[in-house]
């Protein structure tokens, strides 16, 4: 919390000594002594988890540019290589190719957690600001990243992303070449995002220190969702260690259980065969999508008929995300009482799934087969097209209308004065109900 | 109240809509996946499921397959001969010293000639493969493949079933899957038809209701029945020569399976340990703290 006073006491001659020159045990003893919500639920546990995923990336990134060949004609079987020949690299490319959709998986859960619990709501902007642009990071990173076997879909999916670039008036077309460092996609792009792929997580880390430090400001939210009184302190907060380091210890285990499930025993369940054929110019793949995570954003993009509008659209849909602090109109932060929004919430989750389900399919494909249909505008009502175009107003529209709307409209629950008044017994100060 | 009534009936009436969507979703899912090509049939291979492990006899059998047929056209670049004697390989031998060692393996490398530099006088050799060499390539470069080939290079077979849906059972199905083009359909030119090949029939069709599944490809029907001799008592068959050759494609396309698996075993194991070790901690921790 803001006005969390340190406890710590530098014991030895050099602990003193750093400590009046630079007092970083200080501060990791200040964060582990940090005043905790005592009612966080295992939602709460994926700040953690995605600490934990971005060291992995790292760690298991830097082994493979040991060995991987950022050239055309040699990259594809570096990576094999990787796996056929360097010891252990089995092992370190699987963690790392399956790590990337570890960490959306983690990413998703954390965003949603922040959405459902208001946790993006004052004092907690910058906070939730700051975890946009690392999401915002990690899509570049993991794009990047994806290109880099130099399989079909590597090749064929940097093809269509930076053909949006091309899509921007007047700017587009001397930016793409800048991009790609050519008219066409080849070995300068696949050099350039290599490199570009190696800096960014160190980007990312650096915004991770600077939203950590924007929580340790303004403290964490709770399932509650309200500010604790500073006369509350006491009673409704929990050292972090030992009481959240051992349960999001567990929580870290038992998502590492779900990794390993796909790390060695389905190490291509989450990517796409196409990529296992060596990237070809001349030979368009029949089906062009980009992995899980996106799938969603390229639905979108998708759904507007125009080509610029598309990039304006899918980006717009992460950029939104930014300003959601000012769109919301509630004075009430945690969903748990507010029944209205809390539906209207439920509707965006499955939203997102069935958006996710059009970007994997063809726009013209029909949604139930056989189903008789009739053509709207530029294509059939049973499409893929119309159901992303459905599904993307109601995305807009969840930010843009209904959450200002219904923060003003709604009438949300009694909320209770503290923490610990739902959580501890009835006593006789906490007696006060809301 | 009224508000909250009315919240709740929405919210009913919402999930209502909701099951309907996912169940229509559920039932318009398997009917997806007819058009196109055939589902690939099962080669009941020993090394699918968790467990799974590769039957060293059918590795050997498929590199014979390979090596006599199949190599004729197609390379596969990223493969070594010593990668024949590694542990879970065809040629594996505990008794060899390293695979570079195996008997098995320099015997069947040294029955292949490979392009080489002549270290003394500098000029193009074709000399003997020992098991450091790569499997050589049947045609010098993609030009020729592809002119030799009606104008599609043959593709490269070394992670072959990660390249397809379907892996090993693909590769089964398309080879001995081969049948007589249905009447109606137009044959292009140096075309087969094959119902497990990925394509669209649709302008090729002149019969009667759906163009039927599959694809052309330009491969014809590799297999036939004797073509290659088996040193043990399997048949020598269409469809055991195919499944062989599959599960010899398997293995090269993921040569480290085996190990990854057992490695997977002994992770999950020590992760729900220390599961249950980390949420007895927690208990503990948290044992007599309201939350």
């Amino acid at each position: 919390m803001s006005d969390h006073e340190s406890t710590y006491v530098p014991k030895t001659g050099v602990e003193k000594w750093l400590d009046t020159r630079l007092p970083i045990i200080r501060f990791g003893a200040d964060y582990m002594s940090l005043p905790t919500p005592r009612n966080l639920n295992y939602w709460w546990t994926f700040g953690g988890i995605l600490a934990l995923c971005l060291v992995i990336q790292i760690a298991t990134g830097i082994v493979l540019a040991m060995h991987y060949v950022p050239n055309v004609d040699l990259a594809f079987a570096s990576v094999e290589r990787i796996m056929r020949d360097v010891n252990g690299g089995w092992l370190i490319r699987s963690v790392h190719a399956n790590g990337a959709s570890m960490f959306f998986i983690a990413v998703y859960l954390h965003m949603l957690r922040g959405l459902y619990y208001g946790s993006y709501k004052a004092p907690r902007e910058m906070i939730w600001i700051l975890g946009c642009v690392i999401f915002f990071l990690m899509i570049a990173t993991a794009f990047l990243g994806y290109v880099l076997p130099w399989g079909q879909m590597s090749f064929w999916g940097a093809e269509v992303i930076t053909n949006l670039i091309g899509a921007i008036p007047l700017i587009g077309e001397p930016v793409l070449i800048w991009l790609r460092g050519g008219p066409a996609i080849d070995n300068a792009t696949l050099n350039r995002f290599f490199s570009l792929h190696y800096l960014l997580p160190f980007v990312i880390a650096g915004v991770v220190v600077l939203h950590l430090w924007a929580l340790h400001v303004a403290g964490q939210n709770n399932p509650v969702g309200i500010l604790i009184p500073k006369d509350r302190q006491a009673k409704d907060t929990l050292p972090f260690h030992p009481y959240f380091t051992v349960k999001d210890g567990f929580a870290i285990i038992l998502f590492l259980m779900l990794f390993a499930l796909f790390v060695f025993f389905m190490p291509n369940a989450l990517g796409h065969a196409d990529n296992y054929i060596p990237a070809n110019a001349l030979q368009t793949p029949s089906h062009i999508v980009p992995e899980w995570y996106m799938l969603p954003f390229y639905a979108i993009l998708r759904a507007v008929p125009d080509k610029f509008g598309g990039v304006v659209a899918m980006f717009g849909a992460i950029g939104v995300l930014f300003v959601l602090p000012w769109l919301d109109t509630s004075r009430v932060r945690s969903m748990r009482y507010r029944p209205t929004m809390k539906v209207f919430f439920l509707i965006f989750l499955v939203v997102g799934v069935l958006l996710g389900w059009c970007g994997g399919k063809l726009p013209d494909a029909e949604v139930i087969p056989g189903m008789p249909s009739f053509t709207v505008g530029d294509g059939q009502l049973n499409s893929f097209l119309w159901l992303a175009r459905l599904l993307t107003a109601y995305y807009f529209a969840f930010f843009l209308i209904i959450m200002p709307l219904v923060g003003l409209k709604e009438t949300p629950l009694s909320i209770p004065l503290s923490i610990s008044e739902p959580v501890l017994p009835p006593v006789s100060d906490a007696g006060q109900k809301g | 109240m009224t508000i909250l009534k009315k919240n709740a009936l929405t919210m009913r009436k919402t999930l209502v809509t909701l099951v309907a969507v996912l169940g229509l979703t559920a039932v318009a899912a398997p009917a997806m996946a007819a058009g196109g090509a055939h589902h690939p049939r099962s080669g009941g291979f020993s090394f699918e499921g968790p467990f799974g492990t590769f039957d060293q006899g059918q590795l050997q059998r498929g590199y014979k397959v390979y090596r006599e047929v199949c190599s004729a056209c197609h390379s596969m670049n990223l493969m070594h001969f010593r990668n024949l004697g590694e542990a879970g390989g065809p040629f594996y031998d505990p008794h060899a010293a390293s695979p570079a060692e195996n008997r098995y393996v320099k015997a069947l490398a040294a029955q292949i000639q490979v392009p080489d530099i002549d270290t003394e006088t500098g000029e193009s050799i074709m000399r003997d493969a020992t098991p450091a060499d790569a499997f050589p390539a049947p045609y010098p470069n993609a030009t020729a493949a592809a002119a030799g080939n009606g104008g599609a290079a043959p593709p490269d077979l070394s992670v072959m079933a990660k390249a397809r849906h379907g892996g090993a059972n693909y590769i089964y199905s398309l080879l001995s899957g081969y049948e007589e083009a249905p009447a109606g359909l137009q044959i292009r030119p140096g075309q087969n038809y094959n119902p497990y090949m990925a394509g669209d029939m649709t302008p090729f069709w002149n019969g009667e209701g759906h163009a039927p599944a599959g694809g052309f490809i330009a491969m014809p029907p590799p297999l036939s029945a004797g073509m290659v001799t088996y040193d043990d008592d399997a048949p020598e068959t269409v469809d055991q020569y195919a499944k062989d050759v599959g599960a010899f494609i398997a293995w090269a396309s993921d040569p480290r399976a085996t190990e990854r698996k057992q490695a997977g075993l002994g992770v999950m194991i020590f992760l729900f340990l220390f599961a249950g070790l980390t949420y007895a901690s927690y208990r503990r921790i948290w044992k007599g703290v309201a939350h």
